[in-house]
């Protein structure tokens, strides 16, 4: 925060270090775009910079909504977003195709985007609601496996195994810190590494395959596995200074596939090599970290648990895109957020920092008063 | 964690909540932290890996096959060139309509269907940017044709290539060989892909196989950039191709070129020697294919008729032919009569004959008295009958061996027939693997008598014989050599030098005495030749009838071997003529006019165009005259299908 007598009050008090931080990577963002695009502005870069520019600015504005608000809608917003995934499915079920988002007009509506943030307020609110006494309770697990559950399949089917994905560990990481019983975590967990196996050996051939491809994609380098591939060679051909900018071979011959959106962070690291990689992640866990340092610091539970749950979803964004492109996550279309060309990403990152920044603001009032 | 009695309270939610969040956030660094180090991983451990990955991905190498070295003589002339030629190549990535494409250069070319299927079955073989040929060794024309329509003819690449050429025609075919276009089990084997680049010829045969390593060279490379779809994005510094070597032979390409004109039509070969050295001068094997057309792809009854040739123009006879050498070993017969005590001025009488037990082995003449001198220039087989039989063949064997018969030659050569040279244990290793051939195990005395007159179980090839005429000549132990020019003269023969002089004595007769090759003395002043004739019996001889007359097949092979001057010799030779009927009416003419060319060109080009005129024209006229008869049958053939 910036405290100076020349600038307003209300300026002053916004969390520019945050705002830094995100302008930062949008920079790199922005510049890996003009570099695909083979130094040029359109089609991507231009168009990415005023979407962060517009929902940063739609973030800011969101820190002034006060919490018990945010509380209050909760519930109503996370069963809207649930109709309007139940709209996509049968929209996609009248015209029989997949469908994933809804067109209104001017804007394409991609319900299971706003769900990730949707899915951590209403657990945060569920477990708010919840007695203390109760959180050890099969009645403390039902209902929040439901609440994670419903939107989790409806976005399955779409299918969309990455957001699915997505809001699974979010809704998780809430059950988490809430404080439901650790064993069921551990034999969740413990289940799961006994499952993969057996599935494993239920599998078909090809499915097999991929699960092959995913262990080792220079086994078919040039079918499956041509993707993770391309992009560990993009990366570790950049080495530490990397290969300059505007002078990846990799993205500008379109060996690497997908080098404007999915692979953007490998676009990157080509040009700007190990330093420029590590900055960035560098920077991503510097937000993610003031997003915990938000949830530790708050006094409401229902701060605690929403801000710890919204840091995470950024987390999650942030490290399965990066262990998809470094070869250590099967490739499941997830980007990554401010840097790869696409609205929805930035959307909901921003979505969760302007629910964060309304988090942060509310503490510092609150403390105030107190 | 506690429960049951416990109430759990709103502290301790609390404390279980920094307490998860310590977790959580510890899961969240760690991961953090695997991800920094995979990052460091790829971009520092493995950075050379991926680099080089990046830029195979990145640049392309069109390999640019090198030119081939030339093959020259040992004066430098060319024996084996390069031509430059047209060729038209298709790019595979840049072709537009393939089909459209291919049909309006089926049209410009003329190509045919079986052309136009092998281009299109590579083109679905093909990737990126290597280079599919159409068509090579395109005529002037056409290739003009093709050019101006390159706009329209997106992918078509007109290239400048290069192709083989032999001066010297037929005449070097069985020395160089021929190139050709690798076989899918030679690029097997090799595993390079410069052996599928359209235009790349390796040895086939000959000199051009067994020297492929040094006459290949090093392939060039244009290097582009490709993008993953196979698009050209710029040219790189092209990687320079290297020649290959050139190779200078041993030969003299002039009078190998004499040495085959002069064979005319018979079938036979000619060897010539530097006898000091050993170098090759002339290596003919006739007749012969002509390499040049070789090169360009041999049609299917060009081949049928070489093939089926019953004078065998695909065998090379100087190396791959066998010969039982008939008396032009009785020089050596006589070195080891020498050596075994026998007295040179001891006396034989020849009645025409020589009766061992029950059995006559006949003479060609009744020769009187003769001594060793006298028994080699008439050729008398009484006296190496009479001989051998004294000292045992076993004691003449290693003599024949020490003058390099029965040796297989260090040479590059694709292969070579060394044949045999017989003795007693020999004989009954032979008997217990091939008992058809051999009816007995111990060597009798007939066995010798036959060997010791160049008959029996003895062959040898025709290299060999010239070997050791030359080791005679010079006393020394030379080894043929065929590429590069000996310096230095070998090192002496064991064999004491009073020895030789008596032979060589008789080898002068032979040919300035009264001996069997009277008529072939060099028409050179103060230039003799002396040698032995030789008659190789094709079958055994039945009822008096001596391989003389009848059927071609059946009559006597005609050797010759020599050497000039017949004081300080220099140069040894040997000539074989098959079904020539006898050394002294077929081989030695041909060796008079072949060492003749050596001293005085003129005088033997004079005889050579007097011969050529009853023959029908030069070497090179007959063989053009022959390819034209092969085609216009090979037309009529196909003209009714």
């Amino acid at each position: 925060m910036i405290s100076s007598a020349i600038i307003p009050q209300p300026l002053a008090k916004l969390p520019w270090r945050l705002i830094f931080l995100v302008a930062g990577i949008a920079a790199v963002g922005i510049l890996t775009l003009y570099s695909a695009a083979g130094g040029s502005m359109r089609p991507w870069a231009l168009r990415q910079g005023t979407t962060i520019l517009f929902f940063l600015c739609v973030a800011v504005a969101m820190s002034w909504i006060r919490e018990s608000t945010i509380k209050s809608l909760s519930f109503p917003v996370y069963a809207l977003i649930l109709v309007l995934l139940i709209l996509v499915e049968m929209l996609g079920f009248v015209t029989k195709g997949a469908q994933r988002w809804l067109d209104i007009g001017f804007i394409r509506l991609q319900p299971s985007e706003f769900m990730k943030p949707a899915i951590v307020l209403v657990l945060a609110r569920f477990f708010e609601l919840l007695p203390a006494g109760d959180i050890r309770k099969w009645r403390a697990i039902w209902p929040a496996a439901l609440l994670i559950g419903v939107p989790a399949g409806l976005i399955l089917v779409q299918p969309d195994l990455g957001t699915c994905t997505m809001v699974v560990l979010g809704g998780l990481t809430v059950m988490f810190v809430a404080g439901v019983p650790m064993r069921l975590f551990v034999g969740g967990a413990t289940a799961l590494a006994i499952a993969g196996p057996i599935a494993f050996s239920m599998m078909h051939d090809y499915q097999r395959k991929r699960v092959f491809t995913f262990l080792d994609p220079e086994s078919d380098p040039l079918g499956a596995g041509y993707h993770i591939s391309q992009s560990k060679i993009a990366i570790g051909s950049g080495g530490i200074f990397g290969k300059g900018f505007l002078n990846g071979s990799q993205s500008h011959l379109d060996y690497l596939p997908e080098g404007h959106t999915d692979f953007a962070f490998a676009a990157m690291v080509e040009e700007w090599g190990l330093l420029g990689g590590l900055l960035v992640i560098l920077a991503f866990g510097a937000v993610i970290r003031w997003g915990m340092m938000v949830s530790a610091r708050s006094k409401s539970r229902f701060a605690q648990l929403a801000a710890a749950g919204l840091s995470a979803t950024i987390f999650f964004y942030v490290s399965i895109n990066l262990m998809m492109v470094m070869g250590l996550a099967p490739v499941v279309g997830i980007p990554l957020p401010l840097v790869s060309f696409g609205g929805s990403a930035v959307m909901t990152v921003m979505l969760c920092l302007g629910l964060l920044m309304a988090l942060e603001r509310q503490q510092r009032t609150t403390s105030k008063l107190a | 964690m506690k429960n049951g009695g416990k109430r759990f309270t709103a502290v301790h939610q609390s404390m279980t909540f920094s307490r998860r969040m310590l977790l959580a956030g510890g899961a969240q660094v760690a991961i953090g932290s695997l991800l920094i180090g995979r990052l460091g991983w790829l971009a520092v451990a493995e950075n050379e890996r991926y680099q080089l990955m990046s830029e195979s991905n990145r640049v392309q190498l069109i390999i640019v096959p090198p030119r081939r070295g030339w093959i020259i003589d040992r004066y430098g002339k060319p024996i084996a060139i390069n031509r430059s030629d047209f060729r038209i190549d298709l790019i595979p990535d840049q072709l537009e309509d393939v089909e459209q494409t291919l049909t309006t250069l089926a049209r410009l070319l003329e190509l045919t269907v079986d052309d136009v299927d092998r281009i299109l079955k590579e083109l679905k073989a093909a990737r990126g940017y290597q280079p599919v040929q159409v068509a090579e060794n395109v005529p002037y024309e056409k290739y003009a044709a093709v050019t101006v329509r390159l706009p329209e003819l997106p992918g078509v690449q007109p290239m400048r290539g290069f192709s083989r050429f032999y001066p010297d025609g037929a005449a070097v075919g069985h020395l160089v060989g021929y190139v050709g276009a690798a076989s899918a089990e030679e690029y097997e084997k090799e595993q390079n892909p410069l052996l599928i680049t359209p235009g790349f010829k390796i040895g086939k045969e000959g000199l051009e196989e067994t020297l492929e390593q040094s006459l290949r060279g090093t392939p060039g490379g244009q290097r582009v950039e490709l993008t993953a779809r196979g698009k050209l994005v710029r040219e790189l510094t092209p990687k320079p191709d290297r020649s290959g070597a050139t190779v200078p032979l041993a030969i003299d390409s002039d009078l190998q070129e004499f040495a085959a004109r002069r064979l005319g039509e018979e079938s036979g070969s000619v060897v010539v020697l530097d006898c000091l050295t050993g170098d090759i001068l002339a290596l003919v094997s006739m007749p012969a294919y002509d390499p040049n057309s070789f090169s360009d792809g041999i049609g299917r009854s060009e081949w049928r008729m070489l093939s089926e040739d019953p004078r065998r123009p695909l065998l090379n006879k100087v190396l791959n032919s066998l010969y039982p050498p008939g008396s032009t070993i009785k020089p050596m017969g006589a070195l080891a009569l020498l050596e075994h005590g026998v007295e040179p001025e001891e006396r034989i009488f020849c009645p025409g004959g020589y009766r061992l037990g029950n059995r006559f082995f006949r003479c060609l003449g009744r020769h009187g008295t003769v001594d060793m001198r006298r028994a080699i220039a008439k050729s008398c087989n009484t006296y190496f009958y009479a001989m051998g039989h004294r000292v045992g063949y076993d004691k003449i064997a290693p003599m024949a061996k020490r003058l390099g018969l029965g040796q297989k030659f260090d040479l590059p050569v694709v292969s070579q027939s060394y044949g045999t040279v017989p003795d007693s244990e020999w004989k009954e290793r032979r008997y217990r693997t091939n008992r058809q051939l051999i009816e007995r195990p111990d060597w009798t005395a007939s066995d010798t008598l036959n060997a010791s007159i160049g008959q029996g179980f003895l062959i040898i090839n025709p290299l060999q014989l010239a070997v050791m005429g030359g080791r005679i000549a010079s006393g020394r132990d030379i080894q043929p050599r065929l590429v590069g020019v000996g310096k230095k003269p070998a090192p002496l023969l064991d064999i004491p030098n009073e020895h030789l002089e008596i032979v060589r004595g008789g080898m002068w007769q032979v040919v300035n005495g009264d001996g069997t090759a009277g008529a072939s003395r060099l028409p050179l002043p103060g230039i003799e030749m002396s040698g032995k004739t030789g008659t190789a019996q094709v079958r055994r001889i039945t009822d008096g009838q001596r391989g003389q007359s009848g059927e071609r097949r059946f009559r006597d092979h005609g050797l010759f071997v020599c050497y000039a001057p017949s004081v300080n010799p220099r140069y040894a030779a040997s000539v074989v003529i098959e079904h020539g009927m006898g050394g002294s009416r077929a081989a030695a003419p041909v060796a008079k006019d072949v060492l003749t060319f050596l001293f005085d060109r003129a005088k033997a080009m004079e005889s050579l165009a007097a011969l050529e005129e009853q023959w029908g024209g030069t070497l090179a006229e007959r063989t053009a005259r022959q390819a034209a008869m092969i085609q216009a049958a090979a037309a009529a053939r196909s003209a009714p299908a």
